[in-house]
């Protein structure tokens, strides 16, 4: 309970303290300070987690599931406030394009955000997920239009509004579930609570369940990046600072994933004597592959470097949907594993680009050329991560997409042609536009500059150790969560 | 079905929701913004009526307090908050004609008949009142949508965000006697923080681009696939 508190609340503290604090240079150590004790709470909830089985209490509940995207969540939280820490100095002191206020701003809301991912993860009340996923709009929001430059107010703009309107119907959706529940709940029975409900699903309303979970899934799923509304997508990841589009792809996503993924285990429960149980998976899987097509495509004739990989974010988030809808153990498995190796990776990359569009003093591809000659260790870190994220060996990528493969094959196989293909066209996509900006012949006057690659070579050895031995205790954990999600365990 | 026969405080919260359906309609249609605000207000009206009448039937103290919060903040609060960007932003003058009006008013129409279809299933264990309701809650909150995607006028969209609240709020109100306290208060946070931050948008917006007609903002998209001089922030 105590770790609880400390994983959750630090954040929420550090908001309303790094909100005071005009000294740049101590609220980018604090917010790095805050990140750590965080994690530390975390760990703290993870061991307890797996030496006690479940939490679960009136407002909250840690199980399997959630605890590894909260430790997730603050590991990447703390990395990317390693990367920030430097970075966005340099932003303010050196091309003064944030002033003191911006980054009081920018500090205090990498906090809020944080708590917000945090709170979304470990509640058990569904209106309190709604609140918080919202309020990760909310926090995030500003911070896209930081740099205050035309094009960054327009994608803020876009991102508040489809996010506001999207999340919208994710309400409707729990309201309609709040519906189904009170007629099955004896009076003064919490029926937003997601254990309660899960131990009631099969007696709620089938017909009430499926308008909700569709008016859900169009809810988080615009949350996730999902076709046909993930075009704020690339827009905020593009004009925000960086380490917000590090924290975006590699967290917001993935709590956005998760509640959609909760949600699908209540209508799957709800649906079982109904004529279509398989539903909820059905319509994930078409959401899913649509998004990964989609996504692998838009990786081509990309300009900006930032873009380039919030597409391959949304064509991930894809593959990850597609697997849950696939369900199964096995799908389940790689889903989940995926979403853990895709945030490690996925951020790592981002703060190499940050660096990258340092050096070049652009986002644009075509003039981030020959990093390898200027600045080995951010060329080479930008290659290894793009090895990572298009699915070579040895990495974690690899063996989450190879098992996803080979759960599709057994249990759809004439659409794992479509999964192949779509790999493909992304490696092309990614590959056509990281080659000459990594090897290419490097500008005359460029220089390297202050990179702090500890993060980096933290995630991107973690995603290699994942990729060649996953560890006894994660797998067990992950298979923990795979029970729960399908019902069987894959060991 | 025969409304007559229905409890009077049926009747009334029936009346009422009709008549915040209406108001979503003039909400899409009012071209003058002024008055696209206190159509606003009046919705915000009509749905702390009915949560309030529906307190009073129920004797629910949370519900009381719902109505309490939606009458402060959005017959209150919100459109002085928008009434005050407006003089502060000279648009007091400003129309903002539909495009389309026939064609618009067709398609909201056309999703009056569509969120009756998606209640459906609701009937068979509701009585037809609250059936009625959810499905007048969800056409508000789709021809708030509606209203985001035919209107050009910054604010004209934030008008059509916070109608989506209220068809929200409806839907909660009217299926299930509100949501618990707790999630009521933040949503309203959220709500009251969303429209702080829809004003520092706006200085925003009118600072850089000089208008608030959103067409304009659709540089991002071209922008990235033009060759251009201007260089993209990092």
């Amino acid at each position: 309970m105590i770790w609880l508190l400390l994983t959750v609340f630090t954040p929420l503290a550090g908001a309303l303290l790094l909100a005071a604090l005009p000294r740049v240079t101590l609220a980018g150590w604090l917010n790095l300070a805050l990140c750590a004790l965080s994690l530390v709470g975390a760990l703290g909830l993870a061991i307890e987690v797996l030496l006690h089985g479940s939490l679960a209490g009136d407002s909250f509940r840690v199980d399997a599931f959630n605890v590894y995207l909260v430790v997730l969540t603050a590991f990447v939280g703390l990395t990317t406030a390693i990367f920030s820490r430097p970075y966005m100095y340099y932003v303010h002191s050196e091309e003064k394009r944030v002033g003191r206020n911006g980054m009081r701003l920018y500090h205090s809301m990498y906090q809020g955000f944080l708590f917000t991912m945090l709170l979304a993860l470990t509640t058990d009340n569904l209106g309190i997920l709604w609140v918080a996923v919202e309020g990760a709009t909310l926090a995030t929001v500003l911070l896209v239009s930081l740099y205050r430059t035309p094009a960054a107010i327009e994608a803020a703009w876009k991102y508040f509004i489809l996010c506001g309107v999207g999340i919208a119907q994710a309400l409707f959706g729990t309201v309609a579930l709040y519906f189904a529940a009170q007629h099955v709940l004896p009076a003064g029975a919490n029926g937003l609570s997601w254990s309660t409900l899960y131990a009631i699903a099969p007696q709620l309303e089938p017909r009430v369940m499926v308008v909700a979970f569709v008016f859900l899934l169009v809810g988080y799923g615009t949350k996730v990046g999902l076709v046909p509304l993930h075009s704020w997508l690339p827009d905020a990841h593009s004009e925000g600072p960086t380490p917000m589009s590090a924290v975006l792809s590699g967290l917001l996503l993935n709590v956005a994933l998760y509640a959609v993924v909760r949600m699908k285990m209540l209508t799957d429960a709800a649906l079982v004597h109904s004529s279509a149980p398989q539903l909820a998976g059905h319509l994930l899987m078409g959401f899913g592959l649509l998004t990964f097509l989609v996504g692998a495509i838009s990786l081509h004739k990309r300009r900006d470097i930032k873009r380039l990989f919030s597409y391959s974010s949304i064509e991930h988030m894809g593959l990850m949907t597609f697997g849950f809808g696939v369900g199964g153990p096995l799908a389940t498995f790689a889903a989940l594993l995926h979403m853990l190796v895709h945030s490690l990776t996925k951020s790592s990359i981002f703060i190499s680009v940050g660096h990258a569009t340092h050096i070049a003093h652009s986002q644009r591809i075509e003039r981030i050329r020959g990093l390898i000659r200027t600045q080995p260790a951010v060329g080479w870190s930008l290659l290894l991560g793009v090895v990572a994220i298009a699915g070579f060996p040895p990495f974690g990528i690899f063996t989450s997409e190879f098992l996803l493969l080979v759960a599709t094959m057994q249990a759809w196989p004439w659409l794992t042609p479509l999964l192949v293909l779509g790999l493909l066209v992304a490696l092309a996509g990614l590959f056509r536009a990281v080659q000459p900006m990594v090897f290419g012949a490097a500008p005359v006057g460029q220089y390297p500059v202050r990179a702090n690659m500890l993060p980096v070579i933290l995630q991107l050895a973690m995603v290699l150790v994942l990729g060649i031995a996953i560890p006894g205790v994660l797998a067990h954990w992950l298979d923990q969560a795979t029970l729960l999600i399908s019902g069987r365990p894959l060991l | 079905m025969n409304f007559s026969a229905l409890p009077l405080l049926d009747q009334a919260v029936l009346v009422l929701s009709a008549m915040a359906l209406f108001s979503a309609f003039a909400l899409l249609a009012q071209s003058r913004l002024l008055s696209a605000i206190h159509v606003f207000a009046w919705q915000g009206a009509l749905v702390a009526a009915v949560a309030a009448l529906t307190g009073a039937a129920s004797g629910d103290v949370n519900l009381y307090i719902s109505a309490a919060i939606t009458f402060v903040l959005k017959v209150l609060l919100i459109p002085w908050m928008l009434h005050r960007l407006v003089r502060r932003l000279a648009l007091e003058r400003q129309a903002d004609p539909l495009p389309y009006p026939a064609l618009t008013l067709l398609a909201g129409a056309a999703i009056v008949v569509f969120a009756d279809w998606v209640a459906a299933p609701v009937a068979q264990f509701e009585h037809s009142a609250t059936r009625n309701v959810i499905a007048i809650s969800l056409a508000i909150v789709l021809l708030g949508m509606l209203t985001m995607v035919v209107r050009r006028q910054a604010l004209a969209q934030v008008l059509g965000f916070m109608a989506i609240e209220n068809g929200l709020f409806l839907a909660a109100v009217a299926s299930t006697h509100g949501m618990p306290l707790v999630v009521e208060l933040g949503v309203a946070f959220d709500v009251l923080v969303a429209m702080v931050l829809f004003g520092v948008f706006f200085l925003q917006i009118k600072d850089s681009i000089d208008t608030l007609d959103i067409d304009r903002l659709s540089q991002l998209a071209s922008s990235v696939e033009q060759d251009e001089d201007t260089e993209p922030p990092r």
